[in-house]
Protein backbone atom coordinates (compact mmCIF):
# COMPACT_ATOMS: atom_id res chain seq x y z
CA UNK A 1 0.00 0.00 0.00
CA UNK A 2 3.20 2.45 0.90
CA UNK A 3 4.30 1.39 -2.03
CA UNK A 4 1.43 2.47 -4.49
CA UNK A 5 1.41 5.45 -2.28
CA UNK A 6 4.93 6.29 -3.09
CA UNK A 7 4.59 5.43 -7.03
CA UNK A 8 1.73 7.85 -7.25
CA UNK A 9 3.12 10.64 -5.90
CA UNK A 10 6.29 10.09 -7.98
CA UNK A 11 3.89 9.82 -11.27
CA UNK A 12 2.62 12.71 -10.26
CA UNK A 13 5.51 14.74 -9.34
CA UNK A 14 6.73 13.81 -12.74
CA UNK A 15 3.24 14.89 -14.45
CA UNK A 16 3.63 17.99 -12.74
CA UNK A 17 7.10 18.52 -13.75
CA UNK A 18 6.42 18.01 -17.74
CA UNK A 19 3.25 19.99 -17.85
CA UNK A 20 4.60 23.33 -17.89
CA UNK A 21 7.50 22.90 -20.45
CA UNK A 22 4.99 21.41 -22.73
CA UNK A 23 1.93 23.99 -22.20
CA UNK A 24 5.29 26.79 -22.24
CA UNK A 25 5.76 25.54 -26.25
CA UNK A 26 8.56 24.87 -28.38
CA UNK A 27 11.93 26.05 -27.16
CA UNK A 28 13.00 29.19 -29.19
CA UNK A 29 16.41 31.12 -29.51
CA UNK A 30 18.03 34.03 -31.43
CA UNK A 31 20.51 34.80 -33.68
CA UNK A 32 23.18 36.76 -32.00
CA UNK A 33 25.98 38.07 -34.90
CA UNK A 34 25.40 39.80 -37.99
CA UNK A 35 24.35 37.19 -40.10
CA UNK A 36 23.79 33.23 -39.15
CA UNK A 37 23.88 30.36 -42.23
CA UNK A 38 21.53 27.46 -42.01
CA UNK A 39 22.64 24.57 -43.23
CA UNK A 40 21.36 20.80 -44.69
CA UNK A 41 24.27 18.86 -42.03
CA UNK A 42 26.23 19.80 -38.84
CA UNK A 43 28.98 20.60 -40.94
CA UNK A 44 30.50 23.70 -41.64
CA UNK A 45 31.03 22.10 -45.15
CA UNK A 46 27.53 21.55 -45.20
CA UNK A 47 25.36 23.26 -48.03
CA UNK A 48 23.76 26.29 -46.90
CA UNK A 49 19.62 26.17 -47.26
CA UNK A 50 19.13 29.01 -45.46
CA UNK A 51 20.03 32.59 -44.23
CA UNK A 52 19.30 34.55 -40.92
CA UNK A 53 20.12 37.87 -39.59
CA UNK A 54 20.87 39.80 -35.92
CA UNK A 55 17.65 39.39 -33.43
CA UNK A 56 15.61 37.07 -35.65
CA UNK A 57 14.50 33.91 -33.26
CA UNK A 58 14.06 30.29 -34.48
CA UNK A 59 12.65 27.06 -33.08
CA UNK A 60 14.97 24.61 -31.22
CA UNK A 61 14.17 20.58 -33.07
CA UNK A 62 17.49 18.88 -31.67
CA UNK A 63 20.68 19.56 -30.15
CA UNK A 64 23.92 17.55 -31.48
CA UNK A 65 27.68 18.67 -29.96
CA UNK A 66 27.70 22.07 -31.36
CA UNK A 67 25.28 22.07 -33.60
CA UNK A 68 21.03 22.88 -33.18
CA UNK A 69 19.13 21.80 -35.51
CA UNK A 70 16.55 24.56 -35.98
CA UNK A 71 13.43 25.53 -37.62
CA UNK A 72 12.12 29.63 -38.42
CA UNK A 73 8.65 28.93 -38.27
CA UNK A 74 6.76 26.79 -35.71
CA UNK A 75 5.99 23.93 -38.17
CA UNK A 76 9.04 24.19 -40.05
CA UNK A 77 12.37 22.18 -40.13
CA UNK A 78 14.89 24.06 -41.92
CA UNK A 79 18.19 22.85 -40.94
CA UNK A 80 21.67 23.08 -38.47
CA UNK A 81 23.16 25.93 -37.42
CA UNK A 82 26.61 26.00 -35.06
CA UNK A 83 25.46 27.01 -31.43
CA UNK A 84 28.13 30.05 -31.36
CA UNK A 85 25.63 31.99 -33.20
CA UNK A 86 22.74 31.47 -31.05
CA UNK A 87 21.59 33.03 -27.55
CA UNK A 88 18.47 31.66 -25.57
CA UNK A 89 18.12 35.72 -24.83
CA UNK A 90 15.55 37.66 -26.67
CA UNK A 91 17.23 40.52 -28.42
CA UNK A 92 15.80 43.86 -28.77
CA UNK A 93 17.06 45.62 -31.87
CA UNK A 94 15.82 49.35 -30.65
CA UNK A 95 15.72 49.31 -26.93
CA UNK A 96 13.26 51.55 -25.27
CA UNK A 97 14.09 52.71 -21.68
CA UNK A 98 11.53 49.80 -20.67
CA UNK A 99 13.65 47.11 -22.44
CA UNK A 100 16.56 48.23 -20.62
CA UNK A 101 14.90 47.94 -17.13
CA UNK A 102 13.47 44.35 -18.07
CA UNK A 103 17.37 43.29 -19.20
CA UNK A 104 18.83 45.07 -16.07
CA UNK A 105 16.17 42.76 -14.06
CA UNK A 106 17.11 39.06 -15.81
CA UNK A 107 18.57 37.41 -18.26
CA UNK A 108 16.01 37.36 -21.34
CA UNK A 109 16.88 40.41 -22.74
CA UNK A 110 20.02 41.20 -24.88
CA UNK A 111 19.80 45.41 -26.11
CA UNK A 112 21.41 45.85 -29.46
CA UNK A 113 23.29 48.73 -29.68
CA UNK A 114 23.41 49.09 -25.77
CA UNK A 115 26.65 49.57 -23.97
CA UNK A 116 29.91 49.36 -26.34
CA UNK A 117 28.36 50.27 -29.45
CA UNK A 118 28.86 52.29 -32.23
CA UNK A 119 27.88 55.40 -30.88
CA UNK A 120 30.69 54.52 -28.12
CA UNK A 121 33.04 54.12 -30.57
CA UNK A 122 32.26 57.03 -32.79
CA UNK A 123 32.70 59.10 -29.34
CA UNK A 124 36.07 57.46 -28.57
CA UNK A 125 37.31 58.32 -32.30
CA UNK A 126 36.17 61.92 -31.63
CA UNK A 127 38.40 61.95 -28.49
CA UNK A 128 41.18 60.15 -30.62
CA UNK A 129 41.28 61.60 -34.10
CA UNK A 130 44.88 59.88 -35.27
CA UNK A 131 43.72 56.17 -34.88
CA UNK A 132 42.89 55.55 -37.92
CA UNK A 133 40.07 52.94 -38.37
CA UNK A 134 40.36 52.95 -42.62
CA UNK A 135 42.60 49.64 -42.37
CA UNK A 136 39.61 47.62 -39.93
CA UNK A 137 37.13 49.18 -42.04
CA UNK A 138 39.08 47.54 -45.15
CA UNK A 139 39.81 44.05 -43.34
CA UNK A 140 36.02 43.68 -42.23
CA UNK A 141 35.36 43.51 -46.38
CA UNK A 142 37.96 40.64 -46.52
CA UNK A 143 34.94 37.70 -46.72
CA UNK A 144 34.98 34.31 -47.60
CA UNK A 145 32.61 32.29 -48.67
CA UNK A 146 32.03 28.42 -48.23
CA UNK A 147 32.42 27.79 -52.46
CA UNK A 148 36.05 29.55 -51.57
CA UNK A 149 36.48 27.79 -48.99
CA UNK A 150 35.99 24.64 -50.45
CA UNK A 151 37.72 25.05 -53.56
CA UNK A 152 40.93 26.04 -51.34
CA UNK A 153 40.51 23.10 -49.23
CA UNK A 154 40.27 20.50 -52.32
CA UNK A 155 43.26 22.57 -54.47
CA UNK A 156 45.48 22.18 -51.26
CA UNK A 157 44.97 18.57 -51.20
CA UNK A 158 43.34 18.94 -47.71
CA UNK A 159 40.82 16.50 -45.92
CA UNK A 160 38.93 17.50 -43.48
CA UNK A 161 37.16 15.62 -40.68
CA UNK A 162 33.90 14.32 -42.00
CA UNK A 163 34.77 15.21 -45.75
CA UNK A 164 33.24 17.55 -47.92
CA UNK B 1 17.06 11.44 17.58
CA UNK B 2 20.05 10.10 17.34
CA UNK B 3 21.26 13.13 15.82
CA UNK B 4 19.89 15.46 18.23
CA UNK B 5 21.11 13.32 21.18
CA UNK B 6 24.68 13.74 19.87
CA UNK B 7 24.77 17.29 20.05
CA UNK B 8 23.71 17.44 23.64
CA UNK B 9 26.94 15.88 24.80
CA UNK B 10 28.96 18.52 22.93
CA UNK B 11 30.72 20.81 25.21
CA UNK B 12 29.51 24.71 24.62
CA UNK B 13 33.07 25.44 24.67
CA UNK B 14 33.43 23.02 21.36
CA UNK B 15 29.87 24.42 19.99
CA UNK B 16 31.62 27.79 19.82
CA UNK B 17 34.44 26.84 18.45
CA UNK B 18 32.55 24.60 15.61
CA UNK B 19 30.15 28.04 15.20
CA UNK B 20 33.81 30.35 14.86
CA UNK B 21 35.26 27.75 12.29
CA UNK B 22 31.89 27.99 10.38
CA UNK B 23 32.10 31.57 10.09
CA UNK B 24 35.54 31.58 9.22
CA UNK B 25 35.39 29.51 6.45
CA UNK B 26 32.26 31.11 5.51
CA UNK B 27 34.16 34.51 5.28
CA UNK B 28 36.49 33.80 2.60
CA UNK B 29 34.05 32.79 0.20
CA UNK B 30 32.35 35.85 0.66
CA UNK B 31 35.21 38.35 -0.01
CA UNK B 32 36.13 36.63 -2.93
CA UNK B 33 33.28 35.99 -4.17
CA UNK B 34 30.37 37.39 -7.15
CA UNK B 35 28.53 38.71 -3.90
CA UNK B 36 30.86 41.24 -2.73
CA UNK B 37 30.43 43.07 -5.91
CA UNK B 38 27.18 43.54 -5.56
CA UNK B 39 27.63 44.19 -1.68
CA UNK B 40 29.49 47.09 -2.92
CA UNK B 41 27.39 48.36 -5.45
CA UNK B 42 24.18 48.27 -2.89
CA UNK B 43 26.26 50.53 -0.66
CA UNK B 44 27.28 52.86 -3.79
CA UNK B 45 24.09 52.89 -4.87
CA UNK B 46 22.54 53.98 -1.58
CA UNK B 47 24.97 56.55 -0.60
CA UNK B 48 24.17 57.78 -4.23
CA UNK B 49 20.60 57.69 -3.41
CA UNK B 50 20.86 59.36 -0.20
CA UNK B 51 23.05 62.46 -1.47
CA UNK B 52 19.91 62.52 -4.11
CA UNK B 53 22.33 62.12 -7.26
CA UNK B 54 20.44 59.16 -8.21
CA UNK B 55 16.22 58.72 -8.09
CA UNK B 56 15.31 55.30 -6.08
CA UNK B 57 14.44 53.65 -9.27
CA UNK B 58 17.42 54.46 -10.88
CA UNK B 59 19.37 53.05 -8.02
CA UNK B 60 16.84 50.29 -8.26
CA UNK B 61 17.93 49.56 -11.71
CA UNK B 62 21.59 50.14 -11.03
CA UNK B 63 21.35 47.23 -8.47
CA UNK B 64 19.68 45.00 -10.47
CA UNK B 65 21.69 45.52 -13.77
CA UNK B 66 24.77 45.01 -11.54
CA UNK B 67 23.77 41.49 -10.11
CA UNK B 68 23.57 40.71 -13.78
CA UNK B 69 26.98 42.01 -14.28
CA UNK B 70 28.82 41.23 -11.53
CA UNK B 71 29.27 37.77 -13.43
CA UNK B 72 32.00 38.80 -15.86
CA UNK B 73 33.37 39.37 -19.17
CA UNK B 74 30.70 36.57 -20.79
CA UNK B 75 28.40 39.28 -20.45
CA UNK B 76 29.57 41.25 -23.20
CA UNK B 77 27.18 40.34 -25.93
CA UNK B 78 28.78 39.51 -29.15
CA UNK B 79 28.05 42.67 -30.81
CA UNK B 80 29.73 45.05 -27.67
CA UNK B 81 32.94 42.21 -28.28
CA UNK B 82 32.71 43.30 -32.07
CA UNK B 83 33.02 46.63 -30.94
CA UNK B 84 36.36 46.28 -28.68
CA UNK B 85 37.74 43.92 -31.40
CA UNK B 86 37.39 47.24 -33.85
CA UNK B 87 38.90 49.64 -31.65
CA UNK B 88 42.25 47.31 -30.36
CA UNK B 89 42.93 46.34 -34.19
CA UNK B 90 42.24 50.16 -34.69
CA UNK B 91 45.24 50.64 -32.15
CA UNK B 92 47.41 47.61 -33.11
CA UNK B 93 47.44 48.55 -36.78
CA UNK B 94 48.73 52.75 -35.31
CA UNK B 95 51.64 51.04 -33.82
CA UNK B 96 52.49 48.93 -36.95
CA UNK B 97 51.96 49.11 -40.70
CA UNK B 98 49.59 47.32 -42.86
CA UNK B 99 51.73 44.95 -45.70
CA UNK B 100 49.74 46.35 -48.30
CA UNK B 101 49.95 43.19 -50.21
CA UNK B 102 46.55 42.42 -52.42
CA UNK B 103 47.80 38.82 -53.01
CA UNK B 104 49.28 37.84 -49.71
CA UNK B 105 46.27 38.91 -47.53
CA UNK B 106 44.01 37.19 -49.81
CA UNK B 107 45.82 34.20 -49.30
CA UNK B 108 45.98 34.82 -45.64
CA UNK B 109 42.31 35.17 -45.36
CA UNK B 110 41.03 32.13 -47.15
CA UNK B 111 43.80 30.23 -44.79
CA UNK B 112 42.54 31.66 -41.68
CA UNK B 113 38.63 31.83 -42.87
CA UNK B 114 38.29 28.36 -43.56
CA UNK B 115 40.64 27.40 -40.32
CA UNK B 116 37.98 29.54 -38.24
CA UNK B 117 35.07 28.11 -39.82
CA UNK B 118 36.68 24.49 -37.91
CA UNK B 119 37.00 26.29 -34.79
CA UNK B 120 34.71 25.67 -31.37
CA UNK B 121 33.53 29.99 -32.23
CA UNK B 122 33.23 29.62 -35.90
CA UNK B 123 30.92 32.54 -35.98
CA UNK B 124 31.60 35.84 -34.45
CA UNK B 125 29.24 39.08 -34.79
CA UNK B 126 30.80 39.86 -38.13
CA UNK B 127 33.45 36.89 -38.86
CA UNK B 128 36.91 36.40 -38.76
CA UNK B 129 39.21 38.85 -40.71
CA UNK B 130 42.86 38.72 -41.21
CA UNK B 131 45.60 41.21 -42.32
CA UNK B 132 49.38 40.88 -42.72
CA UNK B 133 51.45 43.76 -40.91
CA UNK B 134 55.05 45.05 -42.35
CA UNK B 135 56.70 44.67 -39.20
CA UNK B 136 60.26 42.69 -39.15
CA UNK B 137 59.05 41.71 -35.98
CA UNK B 138 58.45 38.55 -34.89
CA UNK B 139 54.51 38.81 -33.89
CA UNK B 140 50.74 37.82 -33.86
CA UNK B 141 47.69 39.24 -32.12
CA UNK B 142 44.01 38.88 -32.18
CA UNK B 143 41.64 41.17 -31.24
CA UNK B 144 38.02 40.03 -29.41
CA UNK B 145 35.59 39.51 -32.22
CA UNK B 146 38.05 37.71 -34.62
CA UNK B 147 40.49 40.59 -36.20
CA UNK B 148 44.13 38.76 -36.68
CA UNK B 149 47.18 40.07 -37.54
CA UNK B 150 50.01 38.16 -38.16
CA UNK B 151 53.73 40.59 -39.04
CA UNK B 152 55.71 39.34 -41.93
CA UNK B 153 58.42 38.96 -39.34
CA UNK B 154 56.02 35.86 -38.23
CA UNK B 155 55.75 34.74 -41.79
CA UNK B 156 59.82 34.12 -42.28
CA UNK B 157 59.04 31.52 -39.26
CA UNK B 158 56.68 29.64 -41.65
CA UNK B 159 58.44 27.52 -44.32
CA UNK B 160 55.20 26.28 -45.62
CA UNK B 161 51.36 26.35 -45.57
CA UNK B 162 50.81 23.90 -42.80
CA UNK B 163 52.94 26.18 -40.23
CA UNK B 164 50.95 29.56 -41.25
CA UNK B 165 47.84 27.74 -40.74
CA UNK B 166 49.19 26.87 -37.00
CA UNK B 167 49.96 30.62 -36.04
CA UNK B 168 46.69 31.35 -38.06
CA UNK B 169 45.17 29.06 -35.55
CA UNK B 170 46.69 29.04 -32.75
CA UNK B 171 45.52 32.85 -32.53
CA UNK B 172 42.06 31.22 -33.49
CA UNK B 173 42.37 29.99 -29.96
CA UNK B 174 42.56 33.18 -28.25
CA UNK B 175 39.53 34.90 -30.04
CA UNK B 176 37.94 31.19 -29.18
CA UNK B 177 38.45 31.80 -25.18
CA UNK B 178 38.18 35.30 -25.37
CA UNK B 179 41.25 35.52 -24.00
CA UNK B 180 41.00 39.22 -24.70
CA UNK B 181 38.00 40.21 -23.14
CA UNK B 182 39.52 38.89 -20.00
CA UNK B 183 42.59 41.18 -20.00
CA UNK B 184 39.80 43.36 -19.15
CA UNK B 185 39.66 44.58 -15.65
CA UNK B 186 36.60 43.26 -13.50
CA UNK B 187 35.57 46.84 -12.33
CA UNK B 188 35.61 48.27 -15.51
CA UNK B 189 33.28 45.16 -16.98
CA UNK B 190 31.08 46.47 -13.56
CA UNK B 191 31.51 50.18 -13.77
CA UNK B 192 29.96 49.83 -17.49
CA UNK B 193 27.40 47.55 -17.24
CA UNK B 194 26.07 50.34 -14.38
CA UNK B 195 25.99 52.87 -16.94
CA UNK B 196 24.11 50.72 -19.16
CA UNK B 197 21.56 49.78 -16.65
CA UNK B 198 21.52 53.27 -15.22
CA UNK B 199 20.56 54.43 -18.83
CA UNK B 200 17.28 52.55 -18.91
CA UNK B 201 16.34 55.17 -15.82
CA UNK B 202 16.30 58.62 -17.89
CA UNK B 203 17.50 59.27 -21.20
CA UNK B 204 20.84 58.51 -22.53
CA UNK B 205 22.54 61.98 -21.52
CA UNK B 206 26.32 63.24 -22.70
CA UNK B 207 27.50 62.22 -19.06
CA UNK B 208 26.62 58.64 -19.17
CA UNK B 209 27.96 58.46 -22.76
CA UNK B 210 30.88 59.96 -21.49
CA UNK B 211 31.43 57.68 -18.53
CA UNK B 212 30.66 54.40 -20.92
CA UNK B 213 33.71 55.78 -23.60
CA UNK B 214 36.07 56.20 -20.55
CA UNK B 215 35.49 53.03 -19.68
CA UNK B 216 36.15 51.47 -22.95
CA UNK B 217 38.91 53.70 -23.66
CA UNK B 218 40.41 52.10 -20.42
CA UNK B 219 38.97 48.35 -21.14
CA UNK B 220 40.78 48.77 -25.08
CA UNK B 221 44.16 49.80 -22.81
CA UNK B 222 44.22 46.69 -20.77
CA UNK B 223 43.54 44.48 -23.80
CA UNK B 224 46.57 46.27 -25.74
CA UNK B 225 48.56 46.48 -23.32
CA UNK B 226 48.11 42.89 -22.34
CA UNK B 227 48.48 41.89 -26.41
CA UNK B 228 51.73 44.15 -26.94
CA UNK B 229 53.17 44.39 -24.03
CA UNK B 230 52.97 41.80 -20.28
CA UNK B 231 51.62 38.86 -22.86
CA UNK B 232 48.93 36.38 -21.27
CA UNK B 233 49.54 33.84 -19.08
CA UNK B 234 51.40 30.49 -19.71
CA UNK B 235 47.93 28.78 -19.67
CA UNK B 236 46.75 30.87 -22.09
CA UNK B 237 49.28 30.34 -24.24
CA UNK B 238 48.70 26.81 -23.92
CA UNK B 239 44.85 26.74 -24.36
CA UNK B 240 45.61 28.16 -27.58
CA UNK B 241 48.02 25.75 -28.87
CA UNK B 242 46.19 23.09 -27.62
CA UNK B 243 43.32 24.76 -30.40
CA UNK B 244 45.34 25.10 -32.81
CA UNK B 245 46.04 21.15 -33.11
CA UNK B 246 42.82 20.55 -32.69
CA UNK B 247 41.80 23.28 -35.62
CA UNK B 248 44.51 21.79 -37.67
CA UNK B 249 43.56 18.44 -37.69
CA UNK B 250 39.85 18.82 -38.43
CA UNK B 251 40.92 20.82 -41.88
CA UNK B 252 43.52 18.28 -42.54
CA UNK B 253 46.50 20.16 -42.01
CA UNK B 254 49.66 18.47 -39.85
CA UNK B 255 50.08 20.00 -36.58
CA UNK B 256 53.06 19.28 -36.40
CA UNK B 257 53.58 22.73 -38.63
CA UNK B 258 53.33 24.51 -35.12
CA UNK B 259 56.22 22.64 -33.98
CA UNK B 260 58.50 23.12 -37.13
CA UNK B 261 57.29 26.75 -37.00
CA UNK B 262 58.44 27.41 -33.77
CA UNK B 263 61.92 25.76 -34.51
CA UNK B 264 62.51 28.12 -37.19
CA UNK B 265 61.52 30.84 -34.61
CA UNK B 266 63.88 29.75 -31.65
CA UNK B 267 66.12 30.11 -34.15
CA UNK B 268 65.36 33.47 -35.30
CA UNK B 269 64.27 35.15 -31.87
CA UNK B 270 66.43 37.13 -30.20
CA UNK B 271 66.86 37.04 -26.12
CA UNK B 272 65.22 40.25 -24.92
CA UNK B 273 63.77 41.55 -28.21
CA UNK B 274 60.22 43.66 -27.95
CA UNK B 275 58.14 41.00 -29.71
CA UNK B 276 57.16 37.60 -29.23
CA UNK B 277 59.39 36.32 -27.08
CA UNK B 278 58.77 38.91 -24.66
CA UNK B 279 55.27 38.10 -24.94
CA UNK B 280 54.77 33.99 -25.33
CA UNK B 281 56.54 31.54 -23.51
CA UNK B 282 59.81 29.89 -25.18
CA UNK B 283 59.51 28.01 -28.29
CA UNK B 284 61.07 25.05 -26.75
CA UNK B 285 58.76 24.57 -23.97
CA UNK B 286 55.76 25.10 -26.17
CA UNK B 287 56.88 22.01 -28.70
CA UNK B 288 57.39 19.52 -25.72
CA UNK B 289 53.99 20.16 -24.43
CA UNK B 290 52.54 20.64 -28.07
CA UNK B 291 54.18 17.10 -29.19
CA UNK B 292 52.01 15.56 -26.46
CA UNK B 293 48.92 17.17 -27.68
CA UNK B 294 50.11 15.79 -30.94
CA UNK B 295 50.92 12.07 -30.25
CA UNK B 296 52.37 10.14 -33.24
CA UNK B 297 49.98 12.07 -36.01
CA UNK B 298 50.73 10.01 -39.12
CA UNK B 299 47.86 12.52 -41.30
CA UNK B 300 48.88 15.26 -43.17
CA UNK B 301 50.18 14.61 -46.44
CA UNK B 302 52.66 16.89 -48.12
CA UNK B 303 51.17 18.14 -51.41
CA UNK B 304 53.24 19.85 -54.03
CA UNK B 305 49.74 21.80 -55.07
CA UNK B 306 49.54 23.06 -51.49
CA UNK B 307 53.25 24.37 -51.29
CA UNK B 308 53.11 26.12 -54.88
CA UNK B 309 50.31 28.68 -53.92
CA UNK B 310 52.27 29.24 -50.62
CA UNK B 311 55.16 30.31 -52.52
CA UNK B 312 53.23 32.13 -54.97
CA UNK B 313 51.25 34.23 -52.43
CA UNK B 314 54.49 34.58 -49.97
CA UNK B 315 57.41 33.39 -51.72
CA UNK B 316 58.19 37.03 -51.47
CA UNK B 317 57.99 38.12 -48.27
Amino acid sequence: MIKLKTSLIIFLLICLNAFPAFAAGQKMMSIQVKKGEIRSTPSFLGIIVARVSYGDRVYVREEKGPWVRVGLSGNSDDGWIHTSVLTSKKIVLNPGAADVQTSASGDELALAGKGFSKQVENEFREKNPNINYAWIDRMEKFVVSQKQSKQFLKEGDLSPEGGF
Amino acid sequence: MTIGSKHQFLDPAVKLAVLGLGIMLALPVFISGCKTMEAVTNIGTSIGQSVGMITESQAESISKSSKAVARSFEDFTPEQEYYIGRTVGAVVINKYKPYNNKKANAYINLLGQTLAKASDMPETFNGYHFLILDSDEINALAAPGGLIFITRGMLRCCRNEDAVAAVLAHEIGHVQFKHGLQAIKKSRITSALITIGAEGAKTFGEEDLASLTATFEDSISDITSTLVNNGYSRKFERQADIAAVTILKRVGYDPNGLVDMLKVMDKKLKPGSPDFAKTHPSPASRIADIQKDIGKYAGGKRSKARHARFLAALGNN
